[in-house]
């Protein structure tokens, strides 16, 4: 079975009604994964025997029927540490870490009976928007083999587009949960920072990093969203606001809803074919009774610039305690002190984090500080109000999630600049701490194409309430893949 | 030639809180290594920091100490430095915009009085501890975490002896508001030093050299008179100070070249994203104040006005918080304060020095002291038993009840004593003879032999009285 | 900001900082490629920002509340030790084992 037929909503009925049994459904999406999987490396690691006793345990003490999430598969990001389950980062740096420690996310996972089944591929330390930088696995895109998932969620994109869970949890620092979202044809956010807490997700960058869900519909990722939301006395920077209900407007009617289309993210560094896509988007919209106009978003073209020192700054002070020491990966023959530090970090890093980890070491030391990190973080201050004089007037911004679809795999890994270029429309969202939205909104030569939904802070709610009246207007949701999808 | 000399502190201070700064773990000394520690401070993948309360109010009672100026809106940096007792290979700190700015304290050298500035008083985590073996080190964590102030003075010291008075009167004030022990030998109290030297009148600063670590507060006087002599010879003989860290050998006196300081360290310090600035609002700083206890000026004000007691008294009752608040707790309790005074110096402190212990170490309680010495002024016990109740006090005996049981009130009472006043005379015809021919001694043999009847429980003054009277009318 | 945006020697100072080494044609890559991502930053140069404050991180500040916790101690126990000692490549007695410290100034100062 795979889950292109169903949704959590339906999932759940079943359950409920106990036409399903948890186990029946943990079983069959290990029999799924195993064929589908193989040929696309969403998965580093499955969580097998753990999981259909977990399943068990929840048919069990009965299905909670407040709880749409329990007993149904989920999958989690490498990145995002379990307790006992080997955790990655899909670095050689943690290649065998076992963490002592669960991840709020995955706490609040278990305490509404979801069942994780495995955890997914990614560029190592989140550092990518092509899932190539693994240290481990190669992914590959279910439209297309030979083209990458996207990064650095790309595992999890691809587990929930290949049907293989119906739900799957991301964290987006520049992009990294939209942009495989939209090269993979499903709907991922990347909620306001603070929204979702941050303990247990392996640092990249503290000021930039959010935990999200993708999933196949709008309304299961709002289900989603509802399960890990909200305060957590362990991070500082989670906030303390009320959670609303987010499947709670889902209703179709955006009638009237202002929404700002910015010139910048339709100009000619985007393809034709992706701006053709959006262009009906925008159509699209005006028929179910929005406003769509165009809007400024002038320092957005510097994003990629400030962006690249303020994340890798951060990452370079973040990624220092892996040492060799307490955890993870030591070199072997060390002759001293020094030995331990160097060569751990020099073997365990692949080179795109090292690359980041120079660019940060440098923007911030002496005699740079000022013209890099510093300039930056001016510059983010520039970007958040250019959002700011947006939504003074307007609910809702919309866009592009990416500037081409899906490219080939091998085909950009060489060029950085390139690479970074490509995140250009989804990295002032993470600098402003903004709720984005990637939705399917068509195809490209066949390959899906993303319509980025951007929203005021903690306003998730007005993202899933276009997003799904966008969605109930169009079919692309239930277009399917050519792996998995012909299972 | 005539030099100027500037003297510099940084001195960390352990905060006594519950937990540490960051993290739940107990603040907590001698355990197993390790067993003070979770994922936060093992700089564990995925975790964040989490700022203690107690921290930051700590750092408002210890700011308000030092008259300095308070942010009202305070943040957190990340130091960057790898080394095996720093587990996230950066310390969190304040370097841009610590908790507070300019503040003085009042220091006395010679009888002189003088205000030293302080630059900033900031808050950070300590490091844990690496314990050293031929081939091996091993790091510890449990200090890992541990909440710190540090407090950097401004280039206003110009002596030794003034950077001496500076460490005493830091500690003092600092002790004063509860929120460390500030103890030299345990750690809790730090001092590193700079000094630098330059001719008499010259406007630009010497080059410093730096002594980290001092082990007390007589080390930092002793380190820095033999390290300005040895500037003075360097620059007299036309060579020049290097810019370099020290070690002060205790042994021989001396200070030795550990590292010459090439440039800055590059620190790479940036403003910690995973904490949100502070919001330090005057309510709150109120609200903390109000919860400081008295500081040593003001107590030894009070004592000399309220008490009547001389300042020196006062001065020395007041250099440690434990003897000044048992003082207070002493009067309190409706103890005279002179008397309390006086035995708090004497008798218990000959105690403390007697069997090396500390104040709060001891079973005296401020309730017994103040009922002995209340016994004594009302005359319920002579001097001389008081000298028995002291001993039973120290050991945590109620004296009232004691004195009691034991039979050793005082006899004072004129109609109980004539009796055996009279019963002397009759039997002692000579020294009444003698009295008459004016031989003084006479009293005092009769007082003893009255003494002696009563077991030493009669009032000498009641006595006397009585003798006289009687002995006059003879 | 300087014509030459990053050399070699400047590259491995960086490096020693990180606690990474790289062999001679790594540094070679590794500085061309620095040098072109530093210049595309350079593009921030021509972003007027006086006196525009910079932000270095985000909070809800819109509560106006410190996010702070109360100061109450939870110890750790044994097992939690146990599972963090076990985690680390070597150990002696409880510790943390490492080869010998020579440098003993502590932060390298």
């Amino acid at each position: 079975m795979t889950y292109f037929d169903q949704d959590l909503t339906s999932l759940h009925a079943d359950l409920v009604a106990k036409k399903l049994t948890a186990v029946d459904l943990a079983k069959t999406t290990f029999v799924n994964m195993k064929q589908v999987d193989p040929e696309l490396g969403a998965f580093l690691a499955l969580n097998e025997d753990a999981a259909l006793k977990r399943a068990a345990e929840i048919d069990a003490k009965g299905i909670d029927p407040d709880n749409v999430l329990a007993g149904i598969p989920v999958a989690v990001k490498d990145n995002i540490v379990t307790k006992g389950l080997t955790t990655t980062a899909a670095s050689k740096m943690l290649e065998h870490f076992v963490p002592v420690y669960d991840a709020t996310v995955v706490e609040k996972l278990y305490a509404s009976d979801a069942v994780i089944v495995g955890k997914n591929n990614m560029d190592e330390f989140a550092m990518g928007g092509s899932t190539e930088n693994s240290a481990l696995k190669l992914t590959h895109n279910p439209w297309d083999v030979s083209r990458v998932p996207g990064g650095s969620s790309g595992g999890s994109a691809v587990a929930v587009a290949s049907g293989q869970v119906p739900v799957a949890f991301g964290s987006d620092t520049g992009g990294s949960i939209r942009q495989p979202a939209a090269f993979n044809g499903v709907v991922g956010m990347k909620p306001t920072y603070g929204r979702v807490s941050r303990w247990g997700l392996i640092a990249f960058a503290s000021s930039l990093d959010q935990i999200g869900p993708l999933t196949r519909t709008v309304k299961d990722n709002a289900a989603a969203l509802n399960v890990i939301a909200g305060y957590d006395q362990h991070d500082g920077t989670a906030s303390k606001r009320a959670v609303p209900d987010f499947t709670a407007g889902l209703d179709g009617d955006i009638k009237g809803m202002k929404i700002g289309l910015p010139k910048e993210y339709m100009d000619e560094g985007i393809d034709p074919k992706v701006r053709a896509v959006i262009k009906d988007a925008v159509k699209k919209f005006e028929e179910l009774g929005a406003t769509v106009e165009e809007v400024s978003l002038p320092h957005s073209r510097y994003g990629v610039s400030a962006y690249y020192i303020i994340a890798s700054s951060e990452a370079s002070s973040n990624l220092q305690r892996f040492d060799g020491i307490r955890y993870g990966f030591r070199a072997e023959d060390v002759k001293n002190l020094e030995d331990v530090y160097v060569r751990s970090r020099s073997e365990g890093f692949g080179d795109e984090v090292k690359r980041r980890i120079m660019l940060g070491t440098f923007s911030l030391s002496a005699g740079y500080y000022d013209a890099y990190f510093h300039k930056a973080g001016q510059v983010r201050t520039l970007i958040i109000d250019d959002f700011k004089r947006v939504f003074d007037k307007y609910d809702m911004i919309m866009g592009p999630v990416t500037p081409t679809p899906a490219f080939k795999i091998g085909d950009e890994i060489s060029d950085p600049i390139t690479m970074y270029m490509n995140d250009v429309l989804t990295i002032p969202v993470n600098l402003a701490g903004l709720p984005g939205m990637s939705v399917p909104a068509g195809f490209a030569d066949g390959l899906p194409v993303g319509l980025q939904l951007i929203g005021k802070r903690f306003d998730e709610s007005t993202l899933y309430k276009a997003g799904y009246a966008f969605e109930q207007a169009t079919d692309f949701h239930n277009q399917t893949p050519k792996v998995g999808g012909a299972n | 030639m005539n030099f100027e000399t500037t003297i510099g502190l940084e001195v960390h201070v352990e905060l006594k809180t519950n937990s540490k700064i960051f993290s739940p773990s107990p603040v907590q000394f001698g355990s197993e290594p390790n067993a003070n520690t979770n994922v936060i401070d093992w700089g564990y993948p995925g975790v964040l920091p989490t700022p203690n309360k107690g921290v930051v109010e700590a750092g408002i009672k210890a700011a308000t100490a030092l008259h300095a100026q308070i942010e009202h809106h305070t943040y957190f940096d990340r130091k960057n430095y790898f080394y095996p007792d720093n587990p996230k290979a950066y310390q969190i700190t304040q370097h841009d915009k610590p908790i507070a700015h300019d503040g003085w304290i009042e220091i006395e050298v010679d009888g002189q009085t003088k205000k030293v500035g302080i630059e900033e008083m900031h808050i950070e985590e300590d490091a844990g501890k690496n314990t050293h073996e031929s081939d091996y080190s091993y790091v510890d964590l449990n200090r890992q975490g541990t909440p710190l102030i540090e407090i950097v003075s401004k280039p206003e010291i110009n002596s030794p002896e003034e950077a001496y008075a500076y460490c005493e009167a830091l500690r003092q004030r600092i002790q004063f508001t509860g929120v460390s022990d500030v103890k030299m030998e345990e750690g809790s109290m730090r001092v590193d030093v700079n000094i630098s030297i330059r001719p008499a009148g010259s406007d630009q600063y010497g080059v410093k050299t730096e002594m980290k670590n001092l082990n007390s507060f007589n080390y930092v006087r002793k380190s820095l008179e033999y390290e300005e002599q040895r500037q003075q010879r360097v620059l007299m003989s036309g060579g020049k100070v290097q810019q370099e860290t020290r070690r002060f050998d205790e042994t021989t006196g001396e200070t030795i070249l550990m590292r010459v300081k090439e440039g800055s360290d590059d620190y790479r310090y940036f403003p910690e994203p995973d904490i949100p600035e502070l919001n330090i609002d005057d309510d709150w700083i109120a609200a903390v104040q109000k919860t400081i206890p008295e500081m040593p000026g003001s107590r030894r004000k009070r004592y000399v006005d309220e008490f009547g007691l001389t300042p020196y008294d006062a001065g020395v009752l007041t250099q440690t918080k434990e003897m000044s608040d048992f003082f207070d707790a002493t009067v309190a309790e409706g103890a005279d304060p002179k008397l309390a005074s006086n035995y708090l110096q004497g008798d218990v402190n000959a105690y403390l020095n007697e069997h090396k212990v500390g104040l709060l170490d001891t079973d005296l309680t401020p309730a017994h002291l103040a009922a002995m010495i209340k016994m004594i002024t009302d005359e319920t016990i002579s001097s001389k038993i008081a000298k028995k109740v002291f001993k039973a006090i120290m050991a945590g005996t109620e004296p009232v009840k004691w004195v009691n049981d034991k039979g050793l009130v005082q006899l004072s009472d004129p109609a109980k004593l004539q009796p055996i006043v009279d019963d002397v005379l009759d039997n002692n015809e000579q020294s009444i003879e003698d009295f008459k021919n004016g031989k003084d001694r006479a009293v005092g043999y009769l007082v003893g032999q009255i003494m002696k009847k009563t077991r030493g429980q009669a009032n000498p003054k009641v006595v006397n009285q009585l003798l006289m009277k009687s002995l006059k009318a003879k | 900001m300087a014509e030459e945006r990053i050399n070699a020697e400047q590259v491995q100072h960086v490096a020693g900082l990180a606690k990474l080494a790289f062999t001679p044609d790594e540094l070679g890559t590794f500085t061309g490629q620095l040098e072109k991502i530093i210049g595309m930053f350079e593009e921030l140069s021509t972003v007027d920002t006086t006196d525009v404050p910079a932000t270095m991180r985000l909070s809800d500040d819109t509560l106006g509340e410190n996010n702070l916790r109360p100061d109450k101690a939870v110890k750790s126990d044994e097992a939690l030790r146990q599972a963090l000692l076990a985690n680390a490549p070597e150990k002696a007695n409880g510790l943390i084992k490492v080869p010998a410290i020579i440098d003993e100034s502590g932060d390298g100062e």
